[in-house]
Order: structure tokens, then C-alpha cells, then sequence
């Protein structure tokens, strides 16, 4: 029989630690739903997504109870709607993600992403369509998630649609006000945004990806965080070895849930995203991790290489223990959704400016952050051309979700409830960005030599 | 196909007897057991095969759950697929 120990530390792990599949995610291709007329194209995409995904759910539930360990979230994503609407002769998308909500209702999942124009080199005439239409579409729908991807390694960064994204913001945050701007918190800006990724907001189901596929999420920053309590005080190479190890037996439980999940639907597993992804819950920290490190409190000096370190463990400990790793892989740092996070950044330490430096090592970005309701559209902008060069440079993905709360002043408090947490609103700086954004134009791929 | 059933609660007489009663009465025949007690708080894993269950696995992890609230201690049944994908390579 199993060692008594290992059953004992996974369950443990479960009950105690917060492990847990953060999110089954089946990809869903819709480039056959296109049609000139608009009702048509929404009959097919509702069609297509309940045919395929309606097991989805049922049969996550079931796994979760044979193997005892909570699958959190099933989600859907779809191709770019910007992609499969082209085509329709209409000025505005909203009745698609209106579509998209229904469907998603359907299946029983909590959110579908794919609301999504990837415009890096430029806006076709649907990319702007569908740009235009994301305010509206956020404040009609409650499940619906998009992003648009403003730049990349290859193609520099389209600022165009980087100074538009800004004005999309504000407007999303306008049209949601009664919610504090809870619809901006279901967009993302990326560069560099990746074709699989299983977590929202930022999912959609890329065009070089099969015809339907199942993604799987994992998380545990809950179990890094106490297997780095039994070495405090011992060099990094210990703390790099012991986060490797982890994360190498949470992604395993990624695996064998994603290919159980896989099988049973009938359709390919793609990959496993090895994120740590934090919830606002006690003991499900990534701050509290950096802090266990040696920190007093997340954002002070000495977080960067904290971040790094453990961003790069997560990836080297999981890679081996799946046959496909993808997403976004790695640390999230999301403010709100983070308990050690919103209590970093209420004390006044972990500011804008450290959360920047520390998306240069982290998975992602600028996450889930609130900042005063009377932040320019231009500042915002000028948020995001700043991330997308850290990931234009980096040759990584980048995002900034960010939540400009009506009415909200620094100090204040931003709740968006459930996993989305609760966001302090923090500081920008106050000197205007305006004359820069308004230029427009791409800034040009970087040099990929030289590097120094 | 195995599952690992985890017993754990305040040690008393009947515990594996009835544990076992209810898992015969699923047609789960039960592999291996190992079991202790420690400061009066009994612990008990046992291997099972549960191939000619006479109820699907979600159920019976339901059922026993059930099962053992009624005993008053927490009956946990989970495949073993779970702990070999952490624990093993």
C-alpha cells in the first residue's frame, strides 16, 4: 500500500494548505462560426460551445469527489472574437458577447474568455470593432472576459491601440461605476499574450491551437508557503531546491487531473499552466512567500530577487512533471486577489513602481490593480505602454488589468467580492503622460542580439 | 481500479466492523489496512479495490462520507491515482 505519510501530507495539503486545480479550461475553436449575418454567427457560437462543453462541468465534479481534491473553476475559452466576427456586417460586437454569456450560463463555468483582438502590429476593421465594443459588452455581461494584445517580441508595440485601451478602460470603469468598475476587472492588456493560457481574464483559445482542448490550471501557493517555513534560515540554494519540489508534486496532481478530464470528455489535453495563483483566503499568499524568505513586508527591497527566485523554481519543479507545460507558468501577483498583497500595498510598501519591477521576473503583470477614478485615460495608457515594453524587451508576457474606481480616492477600498478580493486604491504619479500617448504609431521591435 | 478509504475520529469498539460492513455492503473488497491509535484518536487507511463497486465511485465517497458523520468520524475515500502522481515518478 501508499506510504502512510504521503497520504497524510496530500491530504494535509488539501485541508490545510489550500491545494488545490485552480481552473479546468476547455479551449473551444469557433473559426467555423463565422457568418456575414450577425444572428446567424451568435447561433452557431451558442450552438457550438453548449454542444461541446456540456459535459464540461458534470464531469469536472465527478473527479473532483473520486479524487478528493477541489477543481475551483471550469471555464471555456474561445478563439478571438475579433477573428470569427470579421466577417459579420455589423459596428458593434455586443450582442456576440452577449451570446458568449449565455452560453457560459449554459455550461454552468463562471467566466469565458476569448472577447479578444490581438492587434500587436496593427487593428484590422473587426480588431477595432471589437475594441469599441468592449466598454458596453463588460457592463451587459457577467461571465464574459476580454483582452487584446498591444505587443510583442516580434512586432514592437502598437500604440495606437495602447492609447485606445486606456480610453476603453475608463470607459468600462464609467459603464460599471455601480460596481466600483468591477467590469474593467474582466479586461486585460497584454504583450506577447500566449494561445493557451487556462486563467482569466486573459484566456482565449488561439488560432494555432486543435479544434477543442482542455487546459488545466494549477495552484498551491498555500503549500510553497509552508514547505518554506521548514527551512527558515538556510541558504537559497535549500529554498530554490524545496519550492522545485512543491511545485513538482502540485503540478503532478495538474497532470493527472487534466488527463483524467481530458479522456473523459474525449478530447486532447493541452497543457498544464504551473501558476501560483493566490485567492484573498489566510494561507493562500504569494507575498507571504516572499516575505518567509526573509522580508518584513512584500515590496521592500530584496522583493524583486524573492520574486525571481521563486518564479524560476516554480517553472524548473514543474516542467518535469507534466508531458505539456504552457500558459502562463509561473508566480502571479495579483494585488486584490493576494491577502499578503492587499496588506503590503495598505501599508504603504509595496507601491506601483515595485509591483512594475517585480512583472519583470514574475509571469505576468500589473494585476488586479485599483487606482483612483480620476486617473487619466492617458496615464493608464502610459501604464500599459510601460508594461508591454518590460514584455517587449524581456521577450515574456506581460498584462495590466487595471481598475480606475469611479469616485475612489487613495486609502479607499475597492471590493469586487469572491476570488477577484478586495483592491486598496493606490497611488499614481501625478505628472501627465498626455503629449507622449497622443503621438500614436508603433515603437519598433527590439534589437534580439546584443544583449546587455 | 483502487482507492485509498482514510478513517479518522475517536477511538471506540466497532470501528473497522463497521467501516468494513458498509464497504462489503458496496461490494468493495478491501486490500490492505493499516491502523493505529494515538492519544485516543484512532487512524485508519485502508487499500481498496473498488472495480465491482456496486455504485459509482462519486457516490460511493458520498455514501461514505455520509456513512461516517452517522459514526461520528470522517470517512475519506480517494483514488490511489492521487497520491501516486505526487508521490511517486
Amino acid at each position: 500500500m501508499m506510504n502512510r505519510n504521503d497520504i497524510l501530507a496530500t491530504q494535509d495539503m488539501i485541508d490545510k494548505r489550500h491545494l488545490d486545480i485552480r481552473t479546468i479550461t476547455m479551449g473551444i475553436s469557433l473559426l467555423d462560426c463565422c457568418d456575414p449575418d450577425l444572428e446567424a454567427c451568435c447561433e452557431k457560437i451558442y450552438r457550438k460551445i453548449t454542444r461541446c462543453a456540456k459535459n464540461l462541468v458534470p464531469v469536472g465534479e465527478a473527479i473532483e469527489k473520486e479524487f478528493g481534491i477541489p477543481i475551483v473553476n471550469k471555464r471555456i475559452s474561445v478563439t478571438p472574437i475579433a477573428i470569427v466576427a470579421g466577417a459579420c456586417e455589423t459596428d458593434s460586437y455586443v450582442r456576440i458577447a452577449q451570446t458568449l454569456d449565455a452560453a457560459a450560463e449554459a455550461c454552468g463555468v463562471n467566466f469565458i474568455g476569448g472577447f479578444s483582438a490581438l492587434v500587436q502590429k496593427g487593428a484590422a476593421m473587426g480588431d477595432w470593432k471589437l475594441i469599441h465594443s468592449i466598454p458596453e459588452a463588460m457592463a451587459a455581461t457577467n461571465r464574459v472576459c476580454a483582452s487584446v494584445n498591444v505587443g510583442s517580441t516580434k512586432a514592437g508595440i502598437n500604440m495606437d491601440a495602447v492609447a485606445e485601451m486606456g480610453r476603453v478602460i475608463k470607459k468600462t470603469a464609467e459603464l460599471t461605476a455601480h460596481d466600483d468598475g468591477l467590469g474593467c476587472a474582466k479586461v486585460v492588456v497584454f504583450a506577447n499574450a500566449v494561445e493557451d493560457n487556462p486563467f482569466m481574464a486573459g484566456a482565449f483559445h488561439g488560432v494555432g491551437e486543435p479544434e477543442c482542448v482542455l487546459n488545466v490550471g494549477v495552484s498551491g501557493p498555500g503549500v510553497v508557503y509552508h514547505a518554506l517555513q521548514s527551512v527558515k534560515g538556510q541558504p537559497f540554494d535549500v529554498v530554490a531546491e524545496t519550492v522545485k519540489k512543491t511545485a513538482f508534486q502540485i503540478t503532478r496532481m495538474g497532470q493527472l487531473v487534466g488527463k483524467e478530464a481530458s479522456e473523459r470528455l474525449g478530447i486532447p489535453f493541452g497543457i498544464v499552466d504551473l501558476s501560483l495563483a493566490p485567492t484573498p483566503a489566510v494561507g493562500d499568499s504569494v507575498a507571504r512567500i516572499l516575505e518567509e524568505m526573509g522580508l518584513e513586508v512584500c515590496g521592500t527591497h530584496g522583493t524583486t530577487a524573492a520574486l525571481a527566485l521563486l518564479n524560476d523554481a516554480v517553472k524548473k519543479g514543474g516542467v518535469m512533471a507534466s508531458n505539456h507545460v504552457g500558459g502562463l507558468s509561473g508566480a502571479f501577483i495579483p494585488v486584490s486577489e493576494d491577502e499578503g498583497m492587499i496588506a503590503a500595498a495598505e501599508s504603504g510598501v509595496l507601491c506601483l513602481d515595485k509591483l512594475e519591477a517585480m512583472t519583470c521576473v514574475c509571469s505576468v503583470g500589473l494585476d488586479m490593480i485599483a487606482v483612483p477614478g480620476d486617473t487619466s485615460a492617458a496615464t493608464i495608457s502610459a501604464i500599459i505602454a510601460d508594461e508591454a515594453a518590460i514584455g517587449m524587451v524581456n521577450s515574456k508576457t506581460t498584462a495590466v488589468r487595471i481598475i480606475p474606481a469611479p469616485g475612489k480616492v487613495v486609502g479607499d477600498r475597492v471590493e469586487m467580492g469572491g476570488l477577484l478580493g478586495s483592491a486598496p486604491v493606490m497611488p499614481v504619479h501625478e505628472p501627465s503622460s498626455e503629449a507622449f500617448i497622443a503621438r500614436g504609431g508603433r515603437i519598433p521591435a527590439p534589437l534580439q542580439s546584443l544583449k546587455n | 481500479m483502487k482507492a485509498i478509504v482514510t478513517v479518522v475520529g475517536k477511538d471506540r469498539v466497532g470501528i473497522i466492523a463497521g467501516v468494513c460492513t458498509a464497504l462489503a455492503d458496496f461490494n468493495v473488497n478491501v486490500l490492505d489496512i493499516s491502523q493505529t491509535v494515538m492519544q485516543g484518536y484512532f487512524t485508519m487507511m485502508m487499500a481498496v479495490e473498488v472495480s465491482g463497486c456496486s455504485v459509482p465511485l462519486a457516490e460511493l465517497v458520498t455514501r461514505m462520507d455520509e456513512i461516517g458523520r452517522n459514526m461520528g468520524l470522517s470517512i475519506r475515500v480517494q483514488r490511489e491515482d492521487i497520491f501516486e502522481a505526487m508521490h511517486r515518478i
